[in-house]
């Protein structure tokens, strides 16, 4: 072993340059894998932190109401189907609270309202999600106050603070006066007090946000909540906290990542096309090592037969080889993660920085699997060089 | 004698494909050799003396025949036996002198040793610094390979040929690409080893002179022992 090591390292610097050329294209793979590493754990951490910054880690409302069976007629089911008019409410939710709040990790809980409607003003007419909310708590969930793009977020009993995308397509801007209109059918005449934009669409461009008082006359809800949303200490817990409060309450408790599919498919399938442009750089290295030990073969064929002759082993062979390709994978790992750490260093964390830098993630640039997996890929590269040496004839080699 | 022949040699035939046709290049060669023998092995080229080298040295098998060295039939044994075998018992010189050209003339020398062991042991630096010495090459000892003439590259690959102490060392014409000068002083070298250490040489050779200076003299025609004298 210590003799081949000798044999390859002497091969290796005896054709510097190439060898040189060599660890730095294998370097550049790797540099391309750590870079992709900390670019999709990047995006991910900027995506959940976006998108879970303003929603609610765990949602907890009354359970589905299932079919109710009518009457047993053989061969049919006569059942009344869920009303989609009626939202079930949680009818004593302030005995619930206490319970919420003392559940481990549990560090926000806001009491909703909700309900669906419309705002009218002259003749644009938009269809709006009603938020009823304690006007301290406004903020609470998603950051409306440091969102506010016009007017103040207090909730007053005559005023809305609405999306900018709903104030748009209405025409509206703070101070100005609409009606609002619930499923309930009641209405109601309000004056914006505050315009927000979150930078979510789905929120921008349909919510309103009303004093809760004024929301139980709109959604003719004199007492319950439609819900209670959670804040965590832990993103991470959200699924066991969720399993724990169903426990406690007997309510439908439901965590993000199970109330956002679509976020969490398509961080899936960003990991997994982080995944393919990673395993080509991989395939390119491997690709690249093999065919320059296949190369240092067929140059140095007659000193491996030399060697053959002299007593040196198809192991021994085997071995020189390999090592070949270890030294140029390793020294090509190491070089191409530690540029990649280095370059990756200066820009700052994806959650730190206030949009439009590449949210690239330096804590997530996968340095050690990127060593291991190129050594171990040099390695593999290697294998069909060194056999194709080992099965050298010396005395083809040698020759007349 | 009682001692067990350097080399014995029954009705060895070599045939090589050539194309469609198999061409037979050793018909049938019956040989012994004694132990410490310095043997000249002559003929025109094509008659089969490379040939008959690369089956004794291992190197290549028979298509018929018994080989023995030193008694160990080599006919049918594995890749591996036949490697540790050579690496023991049997030395080479070229005639295109083949060193490694990326190591010292020491390295060079050493290698046969150190392919044994695995490393390069103290004991072998010395024994191989004292054969550079013996072929006259101590001062080049630390010279890459590639930075030696036709001569000294020579000699180097007789020191080589000696590092494990073989008891057969088979040189396939190691004048053949030297000068008149480097030829005599290579030539000189194989039989003072051959005198001092007991080493028994079979050197192949289109030169007469060469030749008469050998105790023996094998003549091949055709892929067959023409004549045979001592
Ligand atoms: N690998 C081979 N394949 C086919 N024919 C070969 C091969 N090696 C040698 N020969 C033929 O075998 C014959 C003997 O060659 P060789 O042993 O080299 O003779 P010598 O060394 O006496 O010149 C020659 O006719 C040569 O062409
Ligand atoms: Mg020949």
């Amino acid at each position: 072993m210590l003799y081949s090591i000798k044999i390859a390292t002497r091969y290796l610097t005896a054709t510097r340059g190439q060898s040189l050329l060599l660890v730095v294209g294998v370097a550049v793979g790797v540099y391309v894998f750590v870079f992709m590493s900390a670019l999709i754990g990047g995006l991910a951490v900027l995506l959940i932190d976006r998108t879970v910054g303003s929603i609610a880690h765990v949602i907890v409302e009354p359970p589905d109401r299932n079919p109710v069976l009518l009457q047993e007629v053989p061969g049919a089911l006569l059942a009344v189907l869920k009303s989609s008019q009626q939202r079930p409410t949680l009818q004593s939710a302030a005995a619930y609270l206490p319970v919420i709040e003392a559940t481990p990790h549990v560090s926000v809980v806001v009491g909703k309202l909700l309900g669906n409607g419309f705002m009218v003003k002259g003749e644009a007419v938009a269809p709006v999600q009603i938020t009823g909310i304690e006007d301290k708590d406004i903020s609470a969930i998603a950051d409306i106050d440091s969102s506010l793009v016009a007017g103040s977020s207090e909730l007053m009993l005559g005023t809305a603070v609405i999306g900018s995308g709903l104030a748009e397509s209405l025409g509206v801007g703070v101070g100005q006066s609409l009606v609002i209109r619930s499923e309930r059918n009641v209405e109601q005449s309000i004056t914006i007090g505050g315009i927000f934009e979150l930078g979510l669409a789905a929120i921008d461009e349909a919510a309103v946000y009303l004093n809760i008082r004024a929301a139980r006359v709109l959604l003719a809800l004199p007492e319950g909540l439609s819900r209670y949303e959670v804040k965590l200490d832990d993103l991470q817990q959200a699924r066991s906290v969720a399993e724990d409060l169903r426990a406690r309450t007997g309510l439908k408790a439901t965590a993000w990542q199970d109330q956002n599919a679509q976020l969490l498919e398509g961080l899936t399938a960003q990991a997994r096309s982080g995944d393919l442009i990673k395993g080509f750089a991989l395939v390119t290295i491997i690709i690249g090592i093999a065919s320059a030990l296949l190369l240092s073969t067929y140059r140095r064929q007659s000193e491996i037969g030399i060697m053959r002759a002299m007593g040196a082993s198809r192991g021994f062979v085997v071995t020189v080889f390999v090592i070949q390709g270890a030294i140029v994978g390793l020294a090509g790992g190491v070089l191409g993660a530690g540029l990649g750490f280095l370059s990756l260093l200066p820009f700052p964390p994806p959650e730190m920085t206030s949009g439009g830098g590449l949210p690239v993630d330096y804590r997530q640039g996968a340095y050690g699997a990127a060593i291991a997996l190129t050594l171990a890929g040099a390695i593999a590269a290697s294998i069909w060089p060194a056999y194709t040496a080992s099965r050298i004839d010396p005395v083809k080699a040698i020759g007349p | 004698m009682n001692e067990v022949p350097l080399v014995e040699v029954r009705d060895l035939t070599k045939d090589y494909a050539e194309g469609e046709n198999v061409a037979r290049v050793l018909k049938g060669v019956q040989l012994t050799v004694a132990q410490g023998e310095l043997v000249a092995l002559l003929g025109p080229s094509g008659s089969g003396k490379s040939t008959l080298l690369n089956i004794l040295g291992t190197l290549m098998r028979p298509t018929s025949g018994s080989v023995r060295v030193l008694g160990q039939s080599l006919v049918g044994a594995e890749d591996l036996v036949l490697t540790e075998f050579r690496n023991r018992h049997i030395g080479f010189v070229f005639q295109a002198h083949l060193l490694l050209p990326d190591f010292t003339a020491l390295e060079n020398v050493m290698f046969p040793a150190a392919a044994r062991h695995g490393r390069e042991r103290h004991t072998d630096r010395a024994r191989a610094s004292e054969l550079l010495d013996r072929v006259g090459l101590s001062d080049r000892r630390d010279y890459l390979a590639s930075q030696l003439s036709g001569g000294q590259k020579q000699r180097v690959a007789v020191a080589r040929s000696l590092m494990n102490a073989p008891e057969l060392v088979l040189a396939d014409e190691p004048t053949g690409n030297l000068d008149r000068e480097s030829a005599d002083r290579v030539m000189q070298l194989l039989i003072d080893i051959n005198s001092s250490d007991g080493t028994g040489f079979l050197i192949s050779t289109h030169d007469e002179n060469i030749a008469a200076r050998c105790q023996r003299q094998i003549y091949m025609a055709d892929g067959r022992i023409a004549d045979d004298r001592r």
